[in-house]
C-alpha cells in the first residue's frame, strides 16, 4: 500500500551508503521480503523503477526481490506452521493463540556497486 | 563492469525512521511536551473525538494540533474554531507520516507553546500502523459501524495502540457490534491494551478518556 514510500526510504538510505563508500554507480539491490510484510512485489518494483530512474546513482539498478516464508507459532500446542497457507488458526489444535515468529521482514540485504 | 563488488547492507527499511522515532520521542520528553499519535479509518470520528477532547483539556494544558491528510484543509478549519493552534500537514499523497515529517510538524507548532500536541494520522489502518512518528503514545478510535472483527483484519495497527477508543456506541442497537468480543480481539493482539467505550457525539466516555490523558500529560510534564 506505501510502496512508493518505502522505495523513497531505500534511496534516501542507499543514497547515504554511496557517499560513504564512494560510489559511482549502483547496478542491482536485493530486498528481502517477508511474505506478510504487506509489501506487494510488483508494486515495489514499479515504483523502484518510476523514481530510481530519478537518481544518478540508481539509474537503470535493477532491484532483486528475495521472499522470506512467513511462519506462525501456536502457543498451545506449540506447534509452528505457514502462516500463508493457514492464518492465524493452528491447523493442528484448531487454538487462535497463535503469534507470527518470521514473515514481517522488509530489510535491504546487498547492492552490486561500482 | 569488472570491479562490481557487492556490499552487504543487511538494514531494515524501517530502520533509519525507528531511529529517528526514537529521538523525536527523546526530544519531546526532554521540552516536557506530551505527542499523541491518533489513529484510524476515515470516518470513525477523529475530528468530532478530537474536538471534545480539547473541549475537556483546553483549560488545563496548552494543546496543538497537527492535521495529517493527503490533500484539504477541512479538518484543520474544525480543530481550529476550538481555538486551539491547529496546523495541516500534508502528506502528498503519501499514505503514513513518518517521524521526520512529525518532526517538522513539531517545529511548526513549537514545543515552547505546547503541553499536548495531537497528531491526527491519515485515515487508515494499514500504514500509519508500520511508521513510528516518534509519539510518546499511540492510539485508535473504532467505530461500531466498522465491525468487532477489526482488531482480527488489522493486527499490527491495534498491537501497537496503547489505547484503543471504540467510538459511536449509541448506535450500537443498529449493527450486529458485539463488544465483549471485540474486547477479546483487541486484547488478543496486545493483552495491555486500555479500552474505552465512547460516543464523541453525545459526550459519553470523554470523562475518562480526558482522565487517561491528565495521567499521560502529567507524568511527561514532570
Amino acid at each position: 500500500m506505501h510502496e512508493l514510500g518505502v522505495v523513497f526510504r531505500i534511496i534516501d538510505d542507499l543514497t547515504d551508503l554511496g557517499k560513504e563508500n564512494e560510489l559511482e554507480k549502483i547496478h542491482s539491490v536485493t530486498i528481502q521480503l517477508g511474505e506478510v510484510s504487506g509489501v506487494v512485489p510488483s508494486l515495489l518494483t514499479d515504483a523502484w523503477k518510476w523514481a530510481a530512474d530519478r537518481t544518478e546513482l540508481m539509474k537503470d539498478a535493477e532491484l532483486i526481490i528475495e521472499t522470506l516464508p512467513a511462519v506462525t507459532f501456536c502457543e498451545d500446542c506449540k506447534s509452528e506452521y505457514e502462516t500463508v497457507t493457514y492464518g492465524k488458526i493452528c491447523p493442528k489444535c484448531g487454538s487462535e493463540h497463535t503469534y507470527l515468529l518470521k514473515g514481517n521482514e522488509f530489510l535491504i540485504k546487498e547492492i552490486a556497486a561500482t | 563492469m569488472d570491479n562490481v563488488r557487492v556490499i552487504e547492507v543487511k538494514r531494515s527499511i524501517f530502520e533509519s525512521n525507528d531511529k529517528d522515532a526514537d529521538k523525536l520521542r527523546g526530544e519531546l520528553k526532554e521540552s516536557k511536551t506530551f505527542l499523541l499519535n491518533l489513529m484510524s479509518s476515515p470516518g470513525s470520528g477523529k475530528t468530532t473525538t478530537l474536538t471534545r477532547t480539547i473541549e475537556a483539556l483546553k483549560d488545563k494544558y496548552r494543546i496543538g494540533v497537527m492535521e495529517a491528510d493527503i490533500d484539504s484543509d477541512v479538518d484543520a478549519k474544525t480543530i481550529a474554531a476550538t481555538g486551539v493552534k491547529a496546523i495541516q500537514l500534508h502528506t502528498g499523497g503519501m499514505c503514513h507520516l513518518d517521524a521526520d515529517m512529525t518532526r517538522q510538524g513539531i517545529k511548526e507548532l513549537g514545543v515552547e507553546d505546547v503541553d499536548f500536541a495531537i497528531l491526527e494520522n491519515v485515515g487508515n489502518l494499514v500504514c500509519p500502523a508500520e511508521f513510528d512518528t516518534g509519539s510518546t503514545k499511540n492510539a485508535m478510535i473504532l467505530s461500531v459501524p466498522e465491525g468487532h472483527d477489526k482488531p482480527l483484519k488489522y493486527p499490527l495497527m491495534f498491537s501497537i495502540c496503547d489505547v484503543v477508543l471504540i467510538n459511536k456506541i449509541d448506535v450500537i442497537p443498529y449493527f450486529d457490534f458485539d463488544m465483549e468480543k471485540c474486547k477479546e480481539y483487541i486484547l488478543m493482539r496486545n493483552p495491555k491494551a486500555k479500552i474505552i467505550p465512547i460516543c464523541a457525539k453525545t459526550g459519553e466516555g470523554i470523562n475518562e478518556w480526558a482522565d487517561w490523558l491528565s495521567e499521560q500529560i502529567d507524568a511527561q510534564m514532570k
